[in-house]
């Protein structure tokens, strides 16, 4: 546990350590809080939700996700420090999981910065606080799941370019499988039994279900499911790969 | 303190390292020398845990790599080949990350920190990012990580790769002043650095150790090993050069590669300085230097590893 901690503390003050951890702070707030104003037309709207808030970080995430994680480990093998990493007294899994948490822990910090939009739909009107503490939870669930698919990628590769396109190509195909206008396009050519399984294993649909305030058993374990497989494989490529750089 | 036994290590059909068995005590300095891609580094990294042995055992401090590699971890100190540490980290940052990964609780860890960085040389450094340092000083981070949990086992992978004569000089005395309560691997192939910083040397070549002795004792093994060489003070006639090779216990008089010097190489056991002097002046040869060869390391070393590695 100790290690954890002490690997998990140096990997969340090392992103404070570059600017381009500000740079993504900033790209994060404006972006989400942008597309509510713009594309969401938060005050057209009318209402005193953030609905319009949550509606489009299935697609933020797309790119946020990933920028922030494709470092993980495809920075550690390309500066070599995998090696020092390896035989420090740390286990794998207990590397993988510190390094996790800590890039998870920094959007959840980011996602955090956002409250100023729970405090103007407050001063707006009376919104559902059920409804919002759902959907942020769902939010920092979705980040770790599209953050355990990035893990993976950075593992495979040592060029951090590669691990971004990986896991944006990935992310974005988890995401499609649930969206609406997909799902009905591959309708005309799928059998509904198949689209139907396909969308299960969507980001998209189990984040509009928690986001609709109902935390379903189904949906946690969807999301949970996602990360503790991401890792587990994280671990099987770094230890396939270990002293072979 | 350091135990392999037949460590073997194949990628494929290529033993990168086959069958290798040695101990290092505490207080002793075993240099591994061994041409590039010889296995040196494998080794290493099977002892550090840093790749698994495809068969064989490593055991440092008593402990089993494979069965407790935490424990065997937190014994040993590793200097990588490549001495790579977290370049965006600052050096006091980073030794106190390796400190505490490490298990090493305040308040003691500020007084390792503080040690090791004293050892190292450090302090004018302490504050600044890794990646603004030189060479020198990246290596000494990479030192300083690895003493900072004052380890008893210590495993160097070319710790003076990259440095000024300087700098290698300082690194070298740092080892020798380390020796005295710990055991130490280090790989080189600088000939002079084994002979020079090692107890005891290992010989390794296409994965397996062809030799092994003290610097002496490999050096005994040097055809110009007791060998003498000297300047007569005039070009010496076919004559004399009969005399010489006729004297008891030569084998072969040869022109050495600096010009003007004769070498007289012995029987094995023979020791020809005496007679040789004795010879020149009674010659009117002088002699105008004579020397009483050690013989070469980089000749034994040719020797066990000339064939190329397939």
């Amino acid at each position: 546990m100790n290690e954890i901690k002490a690997l998990y503390k140096k990997e969340l003050v090392g992103y404070f350590h570059s600017p381009v951890a500000y740079v993504f702070m900033i790209i994060f707030l404006l972006s989400t809080v942008g597309t509510t104003f713009f594309l969401g037309k938060f005050f057209e709207s009318n209402q005193a939700s953030l609905e319009r808030f949550f509606l489009f970080h299935p697609w933020l995430y797309l790119f946020l996700i990933p920028a922030v994680g494709m470092g993980l480990w495809a920075e550690e093998r390309s500066q070599g420090t995998l090696e020092l990493l390896f035989t420090l007294p740390i286990s794998l899994p207990e590397a993988v999981v510190a390094k996790f948490m800590a890039a998870w822990s920094f959007v959840g910090l980011a996602l955090a910065l956002t409250f100023p939009m729970v405090l103007t739909v407050y001063y707006l009107g009376t919104p559902d606080p059920g409804v919002i503490a759902a959907s942020y939870l769902g939010s920092f669930l979705m980040a770790g799941g599209y953050l355990a698919i990035t893990s993976v990628t950075s593992a495979l590769t040592r060029n951090q370019v590669i691990a971004f396109i990986l896991s944006v190509i990935l992310c974005f195909m988890l995401v499609l499988a649930g969206w609406g206008i997909f799902v009905e396009l591959l309708n005309h050519f799928l059998p509904l039994w198949l689209t139907e399984g396909l969308s299960r294993f969507s980001f998209t649909t189990h984040f509009e279900a928690i986001t609709k305030g109902v935390i379903d058993l189904r949906d946690l374990v969807f999301f949970f499911s996602l990360i503790f497989g991401g890792l587990a494989a994280t671990t099987l490529v770094l230890e396939h790969k270990r002293g072979r750089d | 303190m350091i135990r392999a036994i037949e460590l073997r290590k194949s990628y494929g059909n290529l033993a990168a390292v086959d069958g290798i068995s040695f101990e290092v005590q505490r207080g002793e300095i075993l240099g591994f020398l061994g041409p590039n891609g010889a296995g040196k580094s494998t080794t290493m990294r099977m002892l550090t845990g840093y790749i698994e042995p495809s068969s064989g055992q490593a055991m440092v401090a008593g402990f089993d790599l494979a069965t407790e590699p935490k424990a065997a971890k937190r014994k040993i100190g590793y200097l990588p080949e490549s001495a790579a540490s977290y370049p965006a980290m600052t050096v006091l940052e980073y030794l106190h990350f390796c400190a505490e990964l490490r298990g090493i609780v305040e308040p003691a860890r500020q007084a390792a920190v503080q040690a090791a960085m004293e050892k190292t040389q450090l302090f004018s450094a302490a504050n600044k990012t890794i990646a603004t340092l030189s060479k020198g000083y990246r290596q000494r981070v990479g030192f300083a990580q690895a003493l900072v949990h004052d380890p008893p086992v210590l495993i160097l992978d070319e710790p003076t790769d990259g440095l000024d004569p300087n700098q290698k000089h300082e690194v070298r005395q740092l080892i020798r002043q380390m020796a005295q309560d710990k055991a130490i691997l280090l790989s080189t192939h600088i000939l002079e650095e084994a002979e020079a910083v090692c107890d005891r040397v290992l010989v390794i070549h296409r994965g397996r150790i062809c030799a092994s002795g003290t610097p002496a004792e490999l050096l005994t093994r040097s055809s110009l090993y007791q060998a003498v060489e000297f300047r007569p003070l005039r070009p010496l006639s076919e004559a004399e050069q009969a005399q010489l090779k006729g004297l008891e216990g030569a084998k072969e008089l040869v022109i050495s590669e600096q010009p003007g010097l004769w070498r007289l190489l012995p029987q094995p056991g023979a020791n020809l300085l005496s007679a040789v002097t004795r010879l020149l002046s009674e010659l009117g040869q002088g002699p105008e230097e004579i020397y009483l060869l050690k013989g070469r390391m980089d000749e034994v070393f040719r020797n066990l590893t000339a064939q190329e590695a397939p």
